[in-house]
């Protein structure tokens, strides 16, 4: 559905997107993860064809550069910084995004519906929460149901009670077969979100996986502090996870112990596997 | 292989430059720049009709035309202003709070963006000024002179074109600028150069020089302020001896079609930089 061979783009002398090739299938749900600067935004400004670029980008056999206007009624874009017209109000923001998409203003009512913002749709766009304006750009992203979504950072500048809505509603929407590219730099995102995930540095990427082994490929791991029921089995703990290959030691209550970040449970399943008693957990990174 | 951008490759769709232009027009019209102008024009124009017609001190002109002689010298202020600070502030302010990329990344192309902004300011100008000029036509009426509508409606029909090639001029600022203050900062720059540097250097250079009435009759027509001021003198009186000398050779050569040249520079002055603006604004890749 999407193909992208030798795509470069640089400002200036400055090269952002440094010879990137790719290929996204009908129905696929692929996430570009890297850190900040990696080149995952401008992509998708490339994908919008709102920049110029060099190489070759098609989208369902459409050349970005030739026909982008055509390619952007393929696509739902939630950008990641959100710009809306503020003294508009949301089913305002919403008519208009309708009109440019050509699409039925019947249409709103069932997408505000979708992302839970129809409480809100007289409020004007200004007052809305970060969380909300998110799910505004989703609902505006879903209003001709396209058969491509793109998320840059959809998730970034939230807060939890936030992120976790919009996330509930992500979820829900990949399980249509709708074809989804997500940028990101949290590897829960990637994992809930995504069948597959490249990872980006300085304008390249530089490998492909499944998004359960990303944490395993970038060396990403979390550090679990667990309290035992029984505070006499703790030597008994530490051995077992040991036996694990996992960095676990002794602590004043209890185990600390570091695990892949995308397995966290495995420790934990494998102390009460033999019964030793777990009372509590944290995460500490 | 270099990327083309889409502008140049796709059909431009009335209806989206249309809905684009209904958007920016009721921008313009919740905009208190606008109401700043707007207004403040329209109190202008009612106090210059009151003033005018209780003062018989302005040589020349009588009854209404006190009132519209006066209307031309504020058009020639304040609109030039209006169509400038509107144009400056269009694409750089909404390249800069983000919402350009908005627009830009829903199925349309740059030339129905480019066109829309242009139709939805202009539409709000001509409100702008339909009303200024209403607003006196009636304070004049209602005290009792004899209003010419086709002069009152030739004039601010002039002062349209003038205000849309104002707008042309501040939309190729504000595709040029990085920035929505320094597209301002040049705007109101360019609007001294044409309301009072561009008057006074030419008045200077013509002492100086001794410039030739032809010579100096075109320098005038090269500034569009002054290409309205002409094409205006020409409704109200029929004649351009406000001009002196080159007024007269400008009856003597043109005739009957003496607006023409006039009218010609407030159209060039449109096309041009709109033109120009059109294919910078199709090409930056910083939106």
């Amino acid at each position: 559905m999407i193909r992208a061979e030798s795509l470069t783009k640089a400002y200036g002398r400055s090269v952002v997107v440094d010879d990137v090739s790719f290929e996204i299938g009908s129905g696929e749900s692929v996430a570009f993860w890297g850190p900040n600067g990696a080149g995952k935004t401008t992509i998708v400004r490339c994908l919008l064809g709102l920049v110029h670029f060099e190489g070759q980008l098609l989208v369902d056999d459409r050349d970005v550069a030739r026909r982008g206007k055509e390619v952007r009624r393929l696509i739902g874009h939630v950008p990641q910084e959100l710009a809306f017209y503020e003294d508009l109000s949301v089913d305002e923001t919403l008519t208009l995004s309708a009109e440019l998409r050509t699409v039925d203003r019947a249409r709103i009512a069932s997408v505000l519906e979708t992302v839970d913002l129809t409480a809100e749709v007289g409020k004007k766009v200004g007052a809305l929460s970060g969380g909300m304006k998110q799910r505004l750009g989703l609902a505006a992203a879903l209003l001709a149901d396209p058969p491509i979504l793109v998320l840059d950072e959809p998730t970034s500048n939230l807060d939890i009670a936030g992120r976790e809505k919009i996330m509930t509603v992500l979820e829900g929407l990949r399980a249509d077969d709708r074809t989804l590219i997500l940028t990101s730099h949290h590897l829960e995102e990637v994992g809930s979100l995504a069948d597959r995930a490249l990872t980006m540095a300085e304008g390249r990427i530089l490998a492909e996986c499944a998004p359960a082994e990303l944490a395993d490929r970038l060396g990403i791991s979390s550090r679990l502090h667990i309290v035992l029921s029984e505070e006499d089995r703790t030597d008994e703990a530490v051995a077992l996870l040991r036996g694990m290959d996992l960095d676990a030691r002794r602590n004043s209550r209890g185990v600390i112990v570091d695990v892949s970040a995308q397995n966290k449970g495995a420790a934990i399943g494998a102390l009460l596997e033999k019964g030793i008693g777990v009372a509590d957990f944290e995460v500490w990174r | 292989m270099s990327a083309d951008m889409p502008v140049l490759h796709e059909r431009p769709q009335v209806r989206l430059v249309w809905t684009i232009a209904r958007k920016e027009l009721r921008d313009s019209i919740r905009d208190r720049w606008f109401w700043l102008f707007a207004g403040g024009f329209a109190l202008l124009a009612a106090g210059l009709a009151v003033f005018a017609l209780s003062n018989s001190q302005v040589v020349g002109f009588g009854g209404f035309g006190r009132t519209a002689a006066s209307l031309i010298a504020l058009v020639q202020l304040v609109v030039p202003l209006m169509g400038l600070t509107l144009g400056a502030r269009s694409i750089a302010g909404q390249r800069e709070a983000g919402t350009l990329r908005f627009l830009l990344s829903h199925p349309v192309s740059r030339t129905e963006v480019f066109f829309g902004l242009l139709g939805g300011i202009g539409a709000a100008l001509l409100a702008a000024i339909a009303a200024g000029f209403g607003v006196a036509g009636l304070v004049s009426a209602a005290r009792g002179s004899a209003v010419d509508a086709a002069d009152l409606l030739g004039i601010a029909l002039s002062s349209w074109l003038l205000s849309l090639a104002m707008l042309a001029v501040g939309i190729l600022i504000s595709t040029l600028a990085r920035r929505a203050g320094t597209a301002l900062g040049t705007a109101l720059f360019v609007w001294l150069v044409f309301t009072f540097v561009g008057d006074l250097g030419l008045m200077g250079a013509s002492l100086a020089t001794d410039l030739p009435v032809n010579v100096l009759f075109f320098s005038t027509l090269v500034n569009p302020v002054e290409a309205f001021r002409l094409l205006s003198m020409l409704q109200l009186e029929g004649t351009l001896d406000v001009l002196g000398p080159a007024g007269s050779y400008a009856i003597d050569t043109f005739g009957g079609i003496v607006a023409v040249p006039a009218l010609l520079s407030l159209v060039v002055w449109t096309a041009v930089p709109l033109a120009v603006a059109w294919w910078v604004f199709a090409r930056r890749s910083d939106v």
